[in-house]
């Protein structure tokens, strides 16, 4: 689309703690279509992470192959990033992860990238609860190649050319809960309020943290009969609202006894959730799972943090790994020698 | 709030700040961006339709156009409004041709009463109406103050012979070395109507301050004085100058004293540096010209010494500023100062004067002199037939807010002249017209480009100083004149949003440069202002607010630092955002004056 966006900026931008403005997590101008969903992923992740006052070379952005896995370079000009293979992406991240503990993670992908060719990866991810956070833009077709239906279209979802999907989709979600992630929610691109404070949440979980976005397709899944449009979304709207409130800040806002709930995560942030009923529980696996088929069956799109475990334990703990990055060791440490090595065969005999 | 109307062609004005600002609301981004096309005859066209006198405005405008300049508001200074009407002028072909011809004759007779900027204006309009217009005045040549007081240094009378000369071509009858004494005279010679447009022609004085009576050979009234320099009665000055006044005619007055042998003046005024009326760029080019301005100096005395001035004193004293507003000047208790000199100039303002109207006439004037006018629309005065406009309806402007009065009046006086009520106006002229060539193109060059303000350069001291018709300013050349022709924002391309095309994506706010547009919950405007992506503090740049959308939120827009660089228009998928261009004619009695594509 657009070539090029403007230097100036508002005089009067306010800034974060670092003394930032939002334009400075800012990419290169966006070459997806107008109006696309993942347009408006891309500036709440900006916004979460200029709310965060992360520093920007402190995160990785990864990706796979896709509209989705193209947004990266729309997003933190001036952090890292690593545009990998169609559906590997949690490879790289994992190793990444193992390599250098102290960035943040952040992985973008697709319906196509996770639910398809990267289905095997993407389990596997959950299950080592590599720490993360996972944002698939969820638009329901091949965005990239014309529209196709994807692994997550729903059943009975008419494509762009009237042909009715016979197939039941892939719930991203459930499937993250069944599979045991530490941090699993859905929302919905059209709803800032929302997924803002979930990728503030997610970014400041240790663990791996899913967010299945459901993004519009502005070109091939906008239209009457699709049931990822802008309107049929809205429509069908479930909304479980969130606040994040950084440890840093107090808290401000009073919440109404017994429909909210507030969880504390390690770092001392702490999350307001907005309860679908009463007796809802974030912390319930049973009930995160409940509460989504009985959105789905109700043929609602329930959006909201549905899963937390506070206490997760990432792969670098599980497996016990260095406790700093590896480009912070010397070459003495890296690599210590045959007098170490021998020590170790030695106790092994 | 209540959603915005757009459909009052007022709400898009106010967005052409430079437009809305000017008087005479010239189209400023239009002809801007034909000189970046290098159509400077057409740029010069738009330009003479809208304030008569392109040229002479190019270099002598007060400039209210370029403080509203939103480019001031995004960085450091404005686009050069004023001098690219001048490159509009200086770059353009032979106009002549292109100009509208008098009309075939109505039978209506019009007096227009002083040959400067408002008469003249008055005389161009109704002209092509088929109006015999005679125009008076009491100098040999037509300008009135364009040509007594504005120096040839800044304004070289080539540039006036020719702009005063494309409005007397077309059939104007001039009564020239013909001062007007009586009004009631005027009045019984058959005219049917009037238009008094002898500005402020009375320049005031120090008549208490002691020495004045006897000093009275080296004191002059800066307007006369001026006037005397340009029709060359005065050829020199003393050496020691002293200018007093803070005005643009003391400016205009200094810098004319060190090219008439004035080696050592100075400024001497009243009030601080920062308040003195006159036009920042006129206090700088004074100093260039090494030329001292003494602020916060109260005149106390001229001195006589045997009978010839010697110097001047002067109290010194300090502002204070009530919390009313009101400024008061106190004496600082430390002695007088002593400046001496040769000759002292008053420019320490105008006042109106009409002792050729009598009061059998029905011309009633106000406590200060001014005449009674029926309102700032009609310029009408107490006696029907009788219109006033330019300085003499409200004491001393400037030249375009003269050229505004000119086109109201004459509005006013076809009207009267056809027996209409002068309160039914004809509407101002409007299209607003979309700008899509294809999917990230427009028709104009939307991408602001980030090069600051170009200055224009000036002739070598020395020889402007030796010669008073030499002009100071040298305009800038065609390269300049385009980068600074780009700076422009293209306030006119309208940002115009559609509801019902709206499915709230939020492209158009995720990309706004600016972020100028939030989708919120609607609420009071004060309210509204704080919720916005970046609060709304300059309170006198409007919110553009929609209707309400499909999930109940309204689009905001906050006007005050849109780019119109049109990335809203660009990632919008439905086209509920479109960039239109927004031309804005004001009322003239004759529409449609020139034709540009």
């Amino acid at each position: 689309m657009s070539y090029y966006k403007p230097k100036f900026r508002h005089p009067n931008l306010p800034t974060n703690e670092l003394g930032y403005t939002v334009a400075d997590y800012d990419g290169a101008i966006s070459t997806l279509c107008a109006g696309c969903g993942h347009d408006s992923i891309s500036a709440a992740i900006r916004n979460a992470c200029y709310l965060s006052a992360i520093p920007p070379h402190r995160i990785a952005k990864l990706s796979g192959i896709g509209c989705s896995s193209k947004m990266p370079t729309y997003f933190l000009g001036r952090s890292h990033g690593f545009n990998s293979v169609h559906g590997r992406m949690p490879s790289v991240a994992t190793g990444a992860s193992v390599a250098n503990r102290d960035l943040i993670y952040l992985g973008v992908s697709g319906d196509g990238d996770t639910a398809s060719i990267g289905m095997g990866q993407f389990v596997h991810l959950i299950r080592r609860n590599v720490n993360m956070t996972y944002i698939v833009a969820n638009n329901g077709c091949y965005g990239l190649t014309k529209g196709q239906d994807s692994a997550t279209a729903d059943l009975g979802s008419i494509s762009k050319y009237g042909a009715r999907n016979p197939f039941e989709g892939i719930d991203l979600a459930s499937l993250a809960v069944l599979q045991g992630a530490s941090f699993v929610a859905r929302s919905f691109s059209g709803d800032k309020e929302q997924l803002e404070p979930l990728i503030r949440a997610a970014m400041a979980h240790r663990g791996f943290a899913f967010i299945d976005v459901v993004s519009p397709c502005v070109t091939f899944a906008n239209h009457v009969g699709s049931t990822k449009s802008y309107s049929a979304t809205r429509e069908h709207l479930d909304a479980m609202p969130i606040d994040f409130v950084p440890m840093r800040e107090e808290i401000r806002t009073q919440y109404k006894e017994g429909t909210s709930q507030a969880v504390t995560l390690h770092d001392g942030s702490i999350i307001h959730l907005h309860k679908a009923s009463e007796d809802y529980r974030a912390d319930s696996r049973e009930d995160a799972l409940m509460a989504l088929q009985a959105a789905h069956g109700a043929g609602k799109v329930l959006t909201g943090l549905v899963y937390l475990d506070t206490n997760s334990q990432d792969l670098n703990h599980t497996l016990e790994l260095a406790s700093k990055p590896l480009n912070s060791m010397g070459k003495d440490e890296l690599c210590p020698g045959s007098r170490v090595l021998n020590s170790i065969n030695e106790g092994l005999r | 709030m209540e959603a915005t109307d757009t459909t009052n062609p007022e709400y898009f004005h106010k967005v052409v700040d430079c437009q809305y600002a000017c008087p005479a609301h010239t189209p400023v981004p239009a002809y801007i961006r034909l000189i970046s096309q290098k159509r400077y005859t057409d740029a010069y066209l738009i330009n003479w339709e809208s304030n008569v006198f392109p040229g002479v405005l190019g270099r002598t405008c007060d400039r209210p156009c370029e403080p509203a300049c939103r480019r001031g508001r995004v960085e450091k200074e404005p686009v050069a409004i004023c001098r690219l009407k001048r490159v509009a002028a200086d770059f353009k072909d032979e106009v002549a041709d292109l100009l509208p011809k008098a009309g075939p004759p109505n039978g209506r007779k019009v007096a227009l009463i002083g040959a400067g900027p408002a008469s003249l204006t008055v005389a161009r309009d109704l002209a092509p109406l088929g109006y015999e217009l005679h125009l008076y005045d009491e100098q040999a040549k037509g300008g009135g103050f364009m040509r007594s007081q504005i120096p040839s240094f800044r304004l070289p009378e080539s540039v006036l012979d020719e702009e005063i000369g494309y409005i007397l071509d077309m059939g104007i009858t001039t009564v020239f070395d013909t001062y007007v004494d009586s009004m009631a005279e005027m009045l019984t010679k058959g005219y049917d109507a009037v238009f008094v447009g002898s500005g402020a022609p009375r320049g005031r004085d120090l008549p208490k301050l002691p020495g004045r009576q006897e000093a009275d050979a080296n004191i002059h009234i800066g307007i006369n004085w001026l006037a005397n320099v340009a029709f060359e009665h005065t050829r020199e000055i003393g050496k020691r100058v002293i200018v007093l006044g803070g005005g643009n005619t003391a400016m205009d007055c200094c810098r004319t004293s060190r090219r008439l042998g004035g080696e050592d003046v100075k400024v001497v005024v009243r009030s601080p540096f920062a308040d003195m009326k006159a036009s920042p760029w006129e206090k700088e080019d004074a100093m260039h010209e090494g030329i001292p301005i003494f602020d916060n100096h109260v005149p106390r005395e001229f001195v006589v010494e045997d009978g010839q001035l010697v110097g001047m004193t002067f109290d010194k004293v300090e502002p204070v500023y009530h919390p009313d507003g009101r400024r008061e000047l106190v004496s600082t208790g430390e002695d007088p100062v002593f400046f001496p000199c040769d000759d002292v100039l008053v420019a320490i303002g105008q006042e109106n004067a009409f002792p050729w109207i009598e009061k059998e006439t029905g011309i009633r004037f106000t406590s200060w002199g001014t005449p009674i006018i029926n309102d700032d629309e009609t310029f009408q005065s107490t006696r029907k037939e009788v219109f006033f406009g330019g300085d003499s309806a409200f004491g001393p402007s400037n030249i375009i807010t003269a050229v505004a009065h000119g086109h109201k009046a004459a509005v006013s006086i076809d009207l009267y002249c056809q027996g209409k009520d002068l309160s039914k106006r004809p509407p101002p002229d409007v299209t607003l017209i979309g700008q899509k060539m294809g999917i990230h193109e427009w028709s104009y060059d939307s991408i602001p480009i980030t090069d600051e303000r170009k200055i224009v350069p000036l002739e070598d001291l020395k020889r402007s100083l030796n010669d008073r018709m030499v002009e100071v300013e040298l305009g800038f050349d065609a390269e300049a004149a385009f980068i600074e022709a780009e700076r422009c924002l293209n306030c006119d391309a309208q940002t115009v949003f559609t509801d019902i095309n709206c499915i709230e994506c939020d492209a158009c706010a995720d990309i706004c440069p600016t972020s100028c547009i939030t989708f919120t919950q609607n609420a009071p405007e004060d309210e509204l202002r704080k919720t916005l992506m970046v609060p709304a503090e300059n309170t006198e740049q409007d919110l553009y607010v929609s209707g309400t959308l499909p999930t109940g939120r309204v689009m905001v827009k906050d006007e005050d630092v849109c780019l119109h660089c049109g990335l809203c228009a660009e990632r919008c998928p439905t086209a509920a955002w479109d960039m239109q261009m927004f031309l804005y004619n004001t009322t003239k009695a004759t529409p449609n004056l020139v034709h540009v594509k």
